[in-house]
């Protein structure tokens, strides 16, 4: 029963979750897309909100980066670089525990000003207030498996977690089992971390598949719109 | 050269009586939803104040507009770089406070409340958090008709330049009403500053929308707007605008604003402009010299050049018929009696002021001013000339003295017309007109019918739509369409129904 169950939790349901992600995004897209918004509270206050967002964001930005590249990164080419297992999990726990205390630090705040703010918790869907509370709880679970980590600095644990993920996104069947006999704190955070993912096209989240990077390469500033191209090229 | 067309506008503040029913009958219109209840798309404020938003003239304070760096043109708020760096918490953007907090009273407490010695009375209740407001701190015209002290108002931006201490004493005070709205800019920056491209210029007629659908709520545009015309929708999440009644428009019919305004203050005519020279005509080294920029960027519909060019870049015959009949282009450029609102942003504004004429200051009442053809100096009157100035032309005087001094001209002719029944040629050359421009003026400033304030040539939805597509359309709506259940897109199979043909995007 407990293998059923570690398999369901970690062999099937990250592809259930991944799948809700990227279907409902793109249905949400297409269907309702004058609901997809960042959804910022700024102007209805300001205080608090300055810190917290940008210690918030900055941090969670740093983490994301930093779980992409540390686990769908195949181990060959860390070993290729020649950086050990025992280095690249130390700069995960270190750069990752400064990023996470910045980033659960904003998140503090942002939670102060979403539930004790009397107009931003009137104007907080149920939606914003379980993103942020969860948010924060996987921060919290991120950051306690420092400790853990720290009992066992070669590496080796942080391996397994590669393999599971990059099993994951290679369709292999026995990926759950690589992860079989990791601290209980990992379980809990990689379950979190998939819950995430499967509410994210619901929530105000998708926001960040709209970053706006485009900006940047547009040319000029003024942005014209003609009806009569629409009508030649359309 | 490219020619453009830009349904322009003008105010004529100089009959401005602050009725507010422009504001009132937009707001109906457009604004009455949750979200949107602190918002005017049109507001009047008084002035002198600091108006509406607080202070919303400081772009030392609010990072409007455009700036030159290093002869560049670019945001106040920063260059690209600079501004998404804005993104996760910006800095230059009001809060509701700054506007005011919206509120409805307790009116079912003055049916419901139970015996007692004094009278219910109906208590202020926020439309935001819905608690109690035990007082009312703002709201759109919070200085109307020289409300609260002066050391307030005095913190009015136009006062630069002006010794602003005896405009405090009651008998030297002026009041004067601005009504505001979105400027359609030729250069707004708002467009510039979103991050997704969301904001657009509308190449036919010139007006400035939101694309709902694709505004991701980042709220730069908030910020880059130097007059605040911009509002954050609290409850959806995007940014809206006034969208200058563009439905109405395209059929010919005046803006709500326009319509129901009872002074007949509000003007609305095709300018036609050399898109090609926006960029110089914004980056002109001194602010004194942006006005002038503008104007030069107006093209004359009469000059057959112009005609045959705006043919060749798509200007349709009825817009460049209009444009010859339009109002905006008499007072504009014809008489030089309307001006722009803060040339010195740089963003090329096109909703026009005819600046106000007021009373004869104590002074020259007092008989120790000179006066002029039974004309007083402009400068005696009890509305500073820096003040317009300031507001109108980036400070430069001397187009202001010109124009008030045209107006008064005017009715000195009219005056010597119609009382004394002499026509005083010498009245109407002495400004640098004509008898029959006098006329003119007078017709459309003073008599101002309908069919001369509003020239507006229908829209050619034709040219680039296939209506077929469109029956059965909602017309303007939110989201998803007005059905809000039916899909028009199906991820599933069944036969997707052609989607309205939205235009395309020129960057």
């Amino acid at each position: 029963m407990a293998d059923f169950m570690h398999h369901l939790l970690f062999g099937i349901y990250p592809y259930i979750a991944l799948a809700v992600l990227a279907v409902g995004s793109v249905i949400r897209y297409d269907r309702e897309p004058y609901s997809w918004r960042a959804g910022s509270s700024q102007l209805l206050r300001r205080k608090q909100l300055i810190v917290g967002s940008v210690l918030f964001h900055a941090g969670v930005l740093m983490i994301f980066a930093g779980h992409l590249v540390g686990l769908l990164t195949p181990i060959a080419i860390w070993d290729a670089l020649g950086v050990s297992h025992g280095a690249k999990q130390l700069l995960a726990m270190s750069a990752g525990g400064v990023a996470g205390c910045m980033a659960i630090a904003g998140a503090s705040l942002l939670i102060h000003r979403r539930f004790f703010d009397s107009r931003v918790r009137a104007a907080s869907s149920f939606s914003d207030n379980l993103v942020i509370l969860l948010l924060w709880t996987q921060l919290a679970l991120g950051l306690s498996t420092i400790p853990v980590s720290a009992q066992h600095l070669d590496g080796h644990e942080m391996v397994k977690f590669m393999a599971w993920a990059q099993g994951i996104f290679t369709f292999r069947a026995d990926a759950a089992a690589s992860i079989r006999d990791v601290a209980v704190v990992f379980k809990l955070h990689l379950m979190l971390g998939l819950t995430i993912l499967l509410i994210f096209p619901f929530t105000r989240l998708v926001h960040m598949l709209s970053m706006p990077v485009r900006y940047v390469w547009r040319s000029g500033y003024q942005v014209v719109r003609s009806r009569k191209l629409a009508a030649h090229h359309g | 050269m490219k020619v453009r067309a830009q349904m322009g506008k003008v105010l004529n503040l100089d009959k401005c009586i602050g009725c507010h029913t422009c504001s009132v009958t937009c707001k109906n219109v457009w604004t009455s939803r949750e979200g949107l209840e602190y918002a005017w798309f049109n507001n009047v404020e008084s002035k002198p104040g600091v108006g509406f938003p607080k202070d919303w003239e400081n772009q030392k304070r609010w990072n409007g507009g455009w700036e030159l760096r290093h002869g560049r043109l670019q945001p106040r708020m920063g260059g690209k770089w600079r501004l998404l760096a804005k993104i996760f918490a910006n800095p230059d953007l009001p809060e509701i406070d700054d506007y005011y907090e919206p509120f409805t009273y307790d009116y079912a407490h003055l049916q419901q409340a139970g015996e007692s010695k004094a009278f219910p009375t109906a208590r202020p209740r926020s439309l935001i958090s819905g608690q109690r407001m035990e007082k009312i701190e703002g709201g759109p015209n919070w200085e109307e008709i020289l409300g609260g002290e002066f050391a307030k108002r005095s913190a009015d931006y136009n006062f630069e330049g002006v010794q602003k201490e005896i405009y405090g004493e009651f008998e030297n005070t002026f009041l004067m009403y601005l009504p505001r709205l979105c400027e359609h800019c030729l250069n707004p920056t708002c467009v510039a500053a979103c991050p997704s491209g969301s904001i657009y210029k509308r190449e036919e007629d010139g007006i400035v929308l939101i694309d709902q659908e694709k505004c991701r709520g980042w709220r730069m545009c908030v910020s880059g707007c130097p007059y605040k015309k911009i509002y954050f929708n609290w409850k959806s999440g995007k940014s809206e605008k006034c969208i200058f009644c563009y439905p109405r428009i395209e059929a010919g019919q005046p803006t709500v604003c326009s319509e129901t305004c009872v002074g007949r203050i509000r003007y609305l005519g095709v300018m036609l402009y050399d898109a090609d020279r926006i960029e110089e005509a914004a980056s002109a080294e001194n602010v004194e010299d942006l006005y002038q920029a503008q104007l030069d960027i107006f093209l004359d519909p009469h000059d057959p050049d112009v005609i045959r060019q705006a043919r060749a870049d798509g200007v349709p015959e009825a817009w460049l018929e209009a444009a010859r009949h339009s109002p905006v282009w008499k007072m504009a450029m014809e008489w030089k009696v309307a001006f722009p609102l803060h040339p010195e942003y740089r963003t090329l504004p096109m909703v026009w002021y005819v600046p106000p004429l007021s009373p004869i200051n104590a002074a020259a009442s007092a008989g120790k001013i000179s006066s002029h053809n039974g004309m007083p100096d402009v400068r005696s009157l009890r509305i500073p000339v820096r003040y317009l100035a300031n507001l109108l032309t980036a400070g430069k005087e001397a187009p202001v003295i010109d124009a008030l001094e045209r107006m008064l001209a005017m009715r000195a002719y009219m005056r010597a017309k119609t009382v004394k029944g002499v026509i005083e040629e010498p009245i109407a050359t002495g400004v640098g007109l004509s008898a029959a421009q006098i006329e003119e003026m007078y017709r459309i400033m003073a008599i101002a019918n309908y069919e001369d304030r509003f020239v507006i040539p229908s829209g050619h939805r034709e040219d680039a739509e296939d209506m077929y597509d469109e029956r059965g359309g909602g017309g303007f709506s939110f989201g998803n369409g007005c059905s809000g259940g039916s899909s028009q897109t199906n991820l599933f199979g069944a036969p997707a129904r052609k989607k309205l043909q939205t235009p395309s995007e020129v960057f």
